[in-house]
């Protein structure tokens, strides 16, 4: 005989039931046919020989129902009713199910019904969006390529190449007027040619061809184009020849050395002026440039060298041109 | 003891058998063979051990041998000595791919001439950037958005708010924006960059690795001003790496203003793109400065879509297949 009463007289408050959690406030029931999930006199599926309950699987609802006539049979408890897509259908069959049974039951099924339509809708409407993908990272793979990295950093020498791009766009023109400085491998290069026939108007149309314009193809920015050098050279046409006579005590013995160092284009009065100027444009100075042979003898070269040493800001066509004695 | 006496018992009783075996080969006398056996079939660890340093030294004493030789007879040429060999790098062996660029090759000019970058090649349009985020951007990511956007002209960083890329991408193009950039996160630090051209153009997902705020680096100049940079794009040697390359042109306007001297580099090392973005100053006509402003990332190409972003259905013009790929190392794809 079912004798609920008894039954949860044991279970419910005595001893165990191993499908009851114990929390703080309140009891819950783990059973997977209980309706509400609360440990609870009434919605104990064991302690109530007539149940009903709403499922859910895969999108599809039933209607379960367990009646004590079929107490005896335990394979045969549950009655299953699949339940229609309609919302309201479903309900009525409910309805019509549940007929003459206590009202907390049937109240209970159709809230437990309409709360698992509800989620259902959700997950579909979730699908719709945008989804989330966690893509797993292998350890090992991932400090692989961290190495390779590395020694790819390494292999770059990021700081040489961009240097070496921007001195090859510099020689190239693509920079145009704003920096004036003579191209010093074109003059050394060229004199050495032609030795003897040393015109500056020669030299320096030789130097529009630009020479060394044949570029690798290693960029692809399309730039403005290259401005020749004729534009920038007339200017200094101008000055050449002039002549200065300067004072013998002004050349020193010391100075001697500093023509081989001439074609090395460093100097350090040169950097000085250049770390100190501003961020405009600045024109820079030009240095004469000599070739090796060139004899010292001359004071205004000295002068000039001098005059570095100071900072000054400088206009454009400058007096200080590039000299050449011929 | 034994096995040293045996080491140089073998070698005779070897050359004893060959002369008697092949007739026809002549063999120098003194001729040594090499052992039948091995260092490591020795059992005794100590005795393994102080065979295999013997072996050691053997070998060190003859590479110095021929060191010393080499050396001789390169300064005894004196000038007419053959010149250094290379070294062997990753770079030099690489191995040869088929889709490398000439730069007079007509096809790819007149493909470079019709593909989806020729309207900004051409000067038509204006690079104009949305820099995103994906949802909830915590952290370094939005300073990273930030700082991208001052690097890049043209760009504005917007607030994701859960938007799906398929609703924003028609919104940017009714606005005209030519570039949208999505910056992926995990654990609060940038880790994904999907770049993506956006009339109709090709999409690129990025791995960004090893990302380095303005804060964070050393030596740094002020921050960096509006004038649009210069671009560097190094090392795009193949078909794939030069569709990136105009990717990454295309990012910045076209004509760059020298006044500002700030110049951007893509430099591509073994499929590594490191992005440096530097000011620079000419010293003299051989010697430059440069400053690192802005920050500095690595990105790795993950895919390449034809087509704005849609990652079920796009065709993908490559991704990569670690396997496949990752294999060889000396093969290289960009």
């Amino acid at each position: 005989m079912q004798h609920d009463d008894v039954i949860w007289d044991i279970i419910g408050n005595k001893q165990f039931c191993s499908f009851k959690v114990k929390t703080k406030s309140q009891n819950f029931c783990r059973n997977e046919y209980s309706i509400t999930g609360v440990c609870n006199r009434s919605s104990c599926p064991l302690a109530n020989s007539q149940y009903a309950t709403i499922r859910e699987e895969k999108g599809q609802c039933f209607l379960y129902m367990k009646e004590i006539e079929r107490a005896a049979f335990p394979a045969r408890m549950w009655e299953k009713v699949k339940l229609s897509k309609n919302y309201e259908k479903a309900l009525e069959q409910i309805d019509e199910n549940l007929i003459y049974w206590p009202r907390f039951l049937r109240h209970k099924c159709k809230q437990r019904f309409t709360k698992i339509t509800q989620y259902l809708i959700r997950m579909r409407k979730l699908v719709l969006k945008r989804q989330r993908k966690l893509v797993p990272l292998s350890r090992k793979v991932e400090s692989r390529e961290k190495r390779k990295e590395e020694k790819a950093l390494i292999a770059a020498q990021l700081d040489n190449a961009i240097e070496k791009e921007l001195l090859e766009r510099l020689k190239q023109g693509t920079y145009g007027d704003i920096y004036n400085f003579p191209v010093y491998a074109f003059d050394k290069a060229l004199e050495q040619q032609d030795a003897e026939s040393e015109s500056d108007a020669e030299e320096e149309e030789e130097e529009d061809d630009e020479v060394m314009g044949g570029s690798f193809y290693k960029s692809l920015c399309l730039m403005i184009e290259k401005v020749f050098y004729s534009e920038r050279v007339f200017p200094f046409v101008q000055d050449v020849g002039q002549r200065e006579f300067v004072a013998e005590d002004e050349v020193e013995e010391s100075d001697l050395s500093d023509f081989e160092d001439m074609n090395k284009l460093k100097t350090s009065s040169d950097e000085e002026e250049q770390d100190e100027s501003s961020e405009e444009e600045e024109e820079e100075e030009v240095q004469a440039s000599r070739s090796k042979g060139k004899s010292p003898a001359n004071g205004s070269l000295v002068r000039k060298k001098r005059a570095y040493v100071e900072i000054e800001y400088e206009q454009e066509t400058e007096s200080a041109s590039r000299r050449r004695t011929t | 003891f034994f096995n040293k006496k045996k080491n140089k018992k073998a070698p005779m009783k070897d050359l004893k058998m060959e002369e008697e075996s092949s007739g026809v080969e002549k063999l120098e006398p003194g001729t040594t063979f090499p052992p039948t056996f091995s260092v490591s079939e020795i059992k005794n660890k100590q005795r393994r051990h102080q065979m295999f340093m013997k072996l050691k030294q053997e070998k060190r004493k003859q590479k110095m041998q021929l060191k010393k030789k080499r050396r001789k007879e390169r300064e005894a040429l004196g000038d007419k000595a053959p010149p250094k060999e290379v070294p062997k790098t990753i770079e030099n062996q690489r191995v040869f791919d088929e889709t490398t660029v000439d730069p007079e090759d007509e096809e790819i000019a007149f493909d470079e001439g019709t593909d989806e970058f020729s309207a900004y090649f051409n000067g038509l349009t204006n690079p104009k950037v949305l820099i995103t985020t994906s949802d909830r951007p915590r952290g370094r990511v939005v300073k990273f958005c930030e700082q991208l956007a001052t690097v890049i002209p043209n760009a504005h960083v917007y607030y994701r708010r859960g938007l799906a890329l398929k609703r924003i991408i028609p919104q940017c193009i009714a606005r005209d924006f030519t570039y949208l950039i999505v910056i992926n996160q995990d654990r609060q630090t940038p880790n994904g960059l999907v770049l993506c051209h956006l009339p109709d153009g090709p999409t690129a997902h990025f791995k960004v690795s090893s990302v380095r705020l303005q804060k964070e680096l050393k030596r740094r100049g002020k921050a960096p001003t509006e004038h649009s940079p210069e671009v560097i794009l190094n090392n795009f040697s193949t078909r794939l790496g030069h569709t990136i390359g105009r990717l990454f042109a295309a990012l910045f306007p076209q004509n760059p203003q020298f006044v500002g001297r700030q110049v951007a580099t893509f430099h591509n090392q073994r499929d590594f793109i490191f992005f440096r973005f530097h000011r620079y100053i000419f010293k003299n006509e051989k010697k430059v400065g440069i400053q690192e402003l802005g920050p500095r990332f690595t990105l790795k190409l993950r895919s390449l879509q034809k087509g704005t972003f849609d990652s079920k259905y796009g065709e993908f013009e490559w991704v990569l297949k670690r396997h496949e790929m990752d294999a060889c190392r000396r093969k290289f794809q960009l």
